[in-house]
């Protein structure tokens, strides 16, 4: 629940728009409306988006009225708090990773990172010693650097989110923060982590800093002695987020990776988002198996969508991959499904329980259902041109857009990461935007990811990301990728034609 | 959605909740929103699919005791008043057996102050023996003047005081909560860590969570943290008429008739004269919600997840020939309204899955005007309204017609304002004859008039 003090009650002021949108809007100012009745603005729709517009002239006026919800007013600094080894970069990447999926466009800012760059070579812990003056400097300058391409990130280049990713573990250094998101206009949320267990910090030092550039030229039990020590120079000064001195504050604090949490003054939307992400995620080692069902009717024949059930081989990719999760030998496997016939029938070969998801369904191709690529492009060249011009963002006429199927497979997503053991037998365009989440890929690279027929994608998070193993179950099939082709709006069927 | 208790097959629902029924057990003082935040989250629940009810203690004293004279009864060294409480707290769990063991129920709220480890120790017991998981939510607020307004609200009202002044029910009141307070142990960091909770402090500034162990968990713990006791109010209206209204069609795209545009004026009107600070306008993705909104002059927000219900290959379509073409599927609907899913199209059970962010961002917000459609207002206001299943689907809500929604008390108050501007009837009843093989003139009898 929200408290409400007068300060936080903003005065209709206009929702921010992200670069990627469009620009303010040209109807009259907040709050002050029209007092004489205007026309209304007459409406066109966006050939690409098929989202209606208000234009002028046939043109469109640029309106903001695009965005699903307005995420935040300002643009959000994320501050990671909190000892190293604590998962603060594990952390970072992981809700950037989230935010940029959902299209919030973030970026992370690793101090450590301006640090080894400025310093080249790192000796030992001596450098973070509290009385290293020299260090500390640097250190210093890192930060500001750091906060100084934060600034240009969220201020010129379209940024919504930062995140700040460093100790930030005095509570003279989150000032400094919170003045400098002042003066610029941001908000700020801090994220912290907190953690006594010595077996979780010892894993950690393991998998992320024993690999990191720092101790490239040590052996373990020299880096993790090192480490240690590093981590000592920084808990005398360590001024943990205080319920009473920090209650002004907008921060969640994150206990024993997961098990508690603090959160305080939850300002917006995006802050409510990323709290509810940081309360879903867990480290428990656990595998996520990505698959399509197996070949179909329609498949064979080149159509796309519809609801067709399985070809003979696609029966026998069924049979292959109940074999090939017995010979992986998981724990407590859920499998999901779609609601369409071939997943189902795909599942139903595994004898296990599933559970069928409507969100999971294939990408609707509105008009084009069923059609072959060929009858798309007779019936419809300039919509099959919109599409291979932004393959993301196209939306077909009555259908989705892989934008749109983001949207409705977060949940998804959500669910994923709360769960250990999962095997998702999916559809291609769904498979794709899965796919893009874990590994990471942009808006204009997830369209184009290979995901075959009959093919297992294994994926393990490791260290930072993120492990895919390709496995094929050598049952032949028909190939539905289509390759970007090249740019350029023409009718010529050449250029469009789908290829086997 | 209550009424509709649905069985266990895990295949059949969007996620599996959890594995085991759970049992949501309020703690706190007197006048702290426990009531509130378990009639909320029971109806919050219910509407997306979770079967749930809610056991408050209080009542189950009310029916024993009949007659409430004063506060005394609360007194910690009242053994007749304590043996009566203790039996009321066991007959409320003997009911909560029932419901989740015998009655299908999947989420059972225990409302009740639950102040003392003892107590909760006795709950926990409960639960181990009968395979339910707990999940403890606790409201503390030292502010007097919210628990001033929460006893205003609220307490002035119950049976309990029905024949008292002000003055007196406060007075009482107060010491009542006084009754409680030596005892009261809240739930610790150190000494519950084993317990899975969610702490809410000051209504909702700051939160303490423990342990979340599974998926509905986490859903009760996200819309908790995203709910406000703000005065606000929401107005949910549908586009003006369109095109394909006034031809008796349904779903399409089409654009506003001129008595919609009419509407639109008035709308704007209307929405000026209420004078609402910092309104927020959301619209679906459909021209017609589009050009509605653009008559308001204002910034506004398209959604697609407002959208109007998809009828697949039924879309617009006139009811009779849907009739004509798809008896089998016509028959079908009205047998289920609720659940039925048009060939390639959706259901009202879909359209509430997709409604979730909306209601989510609607409990965040505080003035909303949503421009939408039909079947999707209907499960709207059938989540403010704590409509059943059954009910949803045949909610009134006529185009031109604005419903002023403001929460008040444990739930929201409606005002229907009709514009003045005609417009076709789009709402079509339940027929009596549902049988597949009934004749056209059974089947049509219900649909409005149209062109």
């Amino acid at each position: 629940m929200k408290h409400r003090s007068h300060s936080e009650q903003h005065s209709g002021k206009r929702p921010r728009v992200p670069a990627a949108a469009a620009s303010t809007s040209t109807s009259p100012q907040d709050g002050m409306e029209d007092k004489t009745p205007s026309n209304p603005r007459e409406l066109t729709q966006n050939p690409l988006k098929k989202i209606w517009m208000p234009c002028k002239n046939g043109l469109p006026e640029k309106h903001i009225s695009q965005r699903k919800v307005c995420m935040t007013n300002c643009p959000t600094l994320i501050v990671t708090v909190g000892l190293p080894a604590r998962g603060k970069t594990y952390i970072s990447k992981k809700l950037t990773r989230y935010l940029n999926w959902i299209g919030v466009p973030t970026r992370e800012f690793n101090v450590g990172q301006y640090r080894r760059e400025f310093v080249k070579i790192y000796k030992s812990f001596e450098f973070f010693r509290p009385d290293n003056e020299e260090g500390l400097k640097i250190r210093r300058q890192c930060a500001s650097a750091a906060l100084n391409d934060v600034r240009q990130y969220l201020t010129e280049e379209g940024g919504q989110v930062a995140v700040f990713d460093a100790t930030n573990t005095t509570r003279e250094r989150r000032e400094t923060i919170i003045q400098f998101a002042e003066q610029n206009g941001f908000k700020v949320f801090f994220v912290e982590s907190v953690c006594e267990d010595p077996d979780v910090i010892q894993e950690n030092i393991v998998q992320v800093k024993l690999s990191s550039p720092d101790y490239a030229n040590c052996n373990t039990e020299e880096a993790v002695e090192d480490f240690l020590k590093r981590i000592k120079c920084y808990e005398n000064s360590y001024e943990t987020l205080d319920e009473v001195l920090d209650r002004d504050l907008s921060y969640i604090k994150i206990m024993d990776v997961g098990q508690r949490y603090m959160v305080n003054r939850v300002l917006d939307h995006i802050q409510s988002r990323i709290v509810y992400y940081l309360m879903n995620i867990h480290i428990t080692p656990r595998s996520i198996y990505l698959c399509r069902h197996g070949e179909s009717e329609l498949n064979v024949n080149g159509r796309i969508g519809g609801d067709s059930g399985l070809t003979p081989r696609g029966k026998a990719f069924g049979k292959k991959l109940s074999q090939f999760l017995e010979t992986q030998g998981i724990s407590d496997l859920k499998v999901w499904t779609s609601q369409m016939k071939r997943t189902i029938q795909t599942a139903e070969a595994l004898n296990v329980p599933y559970e069928q998801w409507k969100v999971l369904n294939e990408i609707d191709a509105g008009v084009c259902e069923e059609m072959m690529y060929e009858e798309i492009q007779d019936h419809y060249p300039l919509e099959f041109a919109l599409r291979d011009q932004d393959k993301y963002r196209y939306r077909y006429p009555k259908g989705e857009s892989y934008e749109d199927l983001v949207q409705r497979l977060e949940p998804v997503i959500m669910e994923l990461e709360r769960q250990e053991n999962v095997l998702v037998v999916c559809h291609q365009a769904v498979m794709r935007c899965l796919l893009a989440y874990f590994l990471d890929k942009t808006a204009e690279e997830l369209p184009y990811l290979k995901c075959p027929l009959h093919t297992v994608l294994k994926l393990t998070p490791v260290a930072y990301g993120c492990k895919v193993e390709s496995i094929s179950l050598n049952v032949e099939s028909v190939n539905t990728h289509r390759e970007r082709p090249e740019v350029g709006i023409t009718t010529h069927t050449n250029t469009h034609r789908y290829t086997q």
